[in-house]
């Protein structure tokens, strides 16, 4: 099959060329593949879940642990193009947060529910453009610049209402459009499990058939040749950085219209999960390795521990822990992989 | 007709003069051994020529046209080709996906460009098999020996037709037999009248395949001539200083 394809397009390729497309089979990329391993994990989980407890598997679980795992896995997804070029974003927290608010007062203030996603789709692309312009064109430290907006974005959001809750509840016609177009359950499923579908598949799609997912990757594997051989490195920085607010602003307006008001602590110290969810998927903090589903089934993987320990009747305090050993696990198993 | 030359070419690094008005001409077919101790301005040369690095002064001729680089990517499309000393490879990419790099096979669908693999994979492997190389197209850099990071080095620089190549020290890290391969190589490429400006600290290697050898020394020009009327003493004795300029 891939014989005609390259015998067709090159002409000029001898047998021995072809022989070698056997050598890495299907098998044995899933086998190396960190995403694999993840996604056995999560159907372990579920199969022994289902025995120790009915509620499990039923529907009302069901939904609640993929509505509440899609905030922190479009956010993983945005992540994972941040943390293949080696960088990182600490921002996306606040960043929520900050849409949220800014998306509530507009609704509250009787604007359209059109304006209101405009207000906060433009503020999580600013928060990445100071981002990415920051780290890709002054050359500063990722770290420490999306630590900077961390505080920034956070306290401009307490700055908006001076603190005050702002409630989707009882405030208008707009209000209750908003909520029905973002906290629905088209088919049965909630609105966030679609959005997180299509961006799944759309970033996935970008990564691996766009030649912008291949310098993302390159960036990462090596910045200065990637540079040298004429990538975009600065445009695909930004780019990156203004993927991964973007993904918080949906995020954002996702968890507002689910919670029906904007509290100013919103998505605080989300951006750890978030980070945690891309690791567990395979994402390298180096650089060069990961991949949208891997921050999807990493997400998923925190939820379903959270989910079973909770289900289980097993102190909440003790969640922290078993997330922290399933990170520990993750970055070990990428170890034995190698 | 010089295929490049260039003209007092002047570098200040702040106080330091890395280059001091040098003069430089390479014809196509012609292969340029370019020589001179640690910090005697050869790398900079290069990186001038790359557009890495702009001169503090002096002109680049390309084809008898002044031409301006800023950046290394204008210098390839003028068909100035570099192979790095490192190499430039990123080392979790695969050998194809190394040898496109910045300049990806695309196919339109609807109105999507998206990367063509296979026909990357088939060119890929077409320029291996002319380098006689058994680099494999689908595989990982990183997996990869160093004279099979080296070919992909190479295959990059003749992906197009490039006028000229310049090698940063191809055969410093590679087996002896790699070496015999690269020379071949840079044989290979003179016969297609492409010009090759080969930076070397070997001496055995730039007499086995230069043409003419060019010897720099503290940032000037101490030597430019025919390699028949050079010898590896001479050589030796203008690099470290011995003897003054031929």
């Amino acid at each position: 099959m891939a014989q005609d394809v390259e015998t067709q397009a090159g002409g000029n390729v001898a047998i021995k060329d072809m022989l070698h497309n056997k050598e890495a089979t299907w098998l044995q990329i899933m086998l190396s593949s960190q995403p694999f391993w993840i996604t056995m994990s999560v159907l372990a989980i579920v199969v022994v879940m289902s025995f120790v407890n009915e509620n499990f598997l039923s529907t009302g679980n069901f939904f609640n642990i993929t509505r509440n795992f899609s905030f922190i896995a479009v956010m993983a997804v945005g992540m994972t193009t941040v943390i293949i070029t080696a960088g990182i974003d600490l921002s996306v927290g606040s960043t929520l947060g900050l849409v949220a608010m800014a998306s509530a007062v507009t609704i509250s203030n009787g604007y359209p529910m059109e304006a209101a996603i405009a207000v906060g789709i433009a503020t999580s692309l600013a928060v990445g453009f100071v981002n990415g312009v920051l780290i890709a064109h002054l050359r500063l430290s990722p770290f420490i610049v999306t630590l900077g907006t961390l505080s920034i974005a956070r306290s401009l959001t307490l700055i908006l209402t001076g603190a005050t809750p702002v409630t989707l509840r009882r405030v208008g016609e707009e209000a209750d459009r908003f909520r029905e177009a973002l906290a629905g359950t088209p088919l049965g499923v909630s609105t966030p499990v679609w959005v997180l579908l299509v961006l799944t598949i759309v970033v996935a799609f970008m990564l691996r058939y766009t030649a912008w997912g291949r310098h993302v990757y390159a960036i990462g594997g090596n910045e200065q040749a990637a540079r040298l051989n004429g990538v975009p490195v600065d445009q695909v920085k930004v780019s990156v950085y203004m993927l991964s607010a973007l993904t918080a602003g949906i995020s954002g307006l996702l968890v507002l219209a689910w919670a029906g008001s904007a509290l100013s602590n919103f998505g605080q110290t989300w951006e750890l999960r978030v980070i945690a969810s891309t690791v567990i998927g395979g994402a390298n903090l180096m650089g060069g390795v990961g991949s949208a589903y891997g921050g999807v089934i990493g997400a998923a993987l925190i939820e379903i521990i959270r989910n079973s320990l909770l289900l289980a009747g097993v102190n909440t305090f003790w969640q922290g822990t078993f997330v922290g050993l399933f990170i520990l696990f993750a970055v070990l198993l990428e170890k034995v992989r190698k | 007709m010089a295929l490049l030359e260039l003209r007092k070419i002047a570098k200040n690094f702040g106080a330091i003069r890395a280059l001091d008005e040098v003069d430089l001409r390479v014809e196509p077919g012609q292969v340029l051994g370019l020589m001179g101790d640690n910090g005697a301005g050869k790398s900079t040369l290069v990186k001038i020529i790359a557009g890495n690095f702009r001169a503090t002064s002096g002109a680049i001729m390309l084809n008898d046209e002044e031409v301006h680089f800023h950046r290394p990517i204008e210098a390839r499309k003028n068909g100035i080709e570099v192979v790095y000393q490192d190499l430039a490879l990123c080392d979790n990419l695969t050998a194809a996906a190394n040898v496109f790099l910045g300049r990806e096979l695309k196919r339109k669908i609807g109105p999507l460009r998206i990367l063509n693999y296979s026909a990357m994979y088939a060119r890929a492997g077409a320029l291996f098999g002319e380098l006689k190389s058994e680099t494999r197209p689908r595989d990982l850099v990183r997996q990869m020996s160093g004279g099979q990071r080296q070919a992909v080095a190479i295959a990059r620089a003749r992906l197009t037709d490039s006028q000229i190549v310049l090698m940063d020290e191809p055969t410093a890290a590679i087996s002896v037999r790699q070496v015999v391969e690269v020379l071949d190589l840079i044989r290979r490429l003179r016969d297609q009248n492409v010009a090759v400006l080969l930076v070397s600290h070997r001496m055995p290697d730039v007499f086995a395949v230069a043409d003419r050898i060019m010897v720099m020394r503290r940032g000037r020009k101490v030597a430019d001539k025919a390699i028949s009327d050079s010898s590896p003493e001479e050589v030796t004795g203008l690099i470290t200083g011995a003897i003054e300029a031929a």
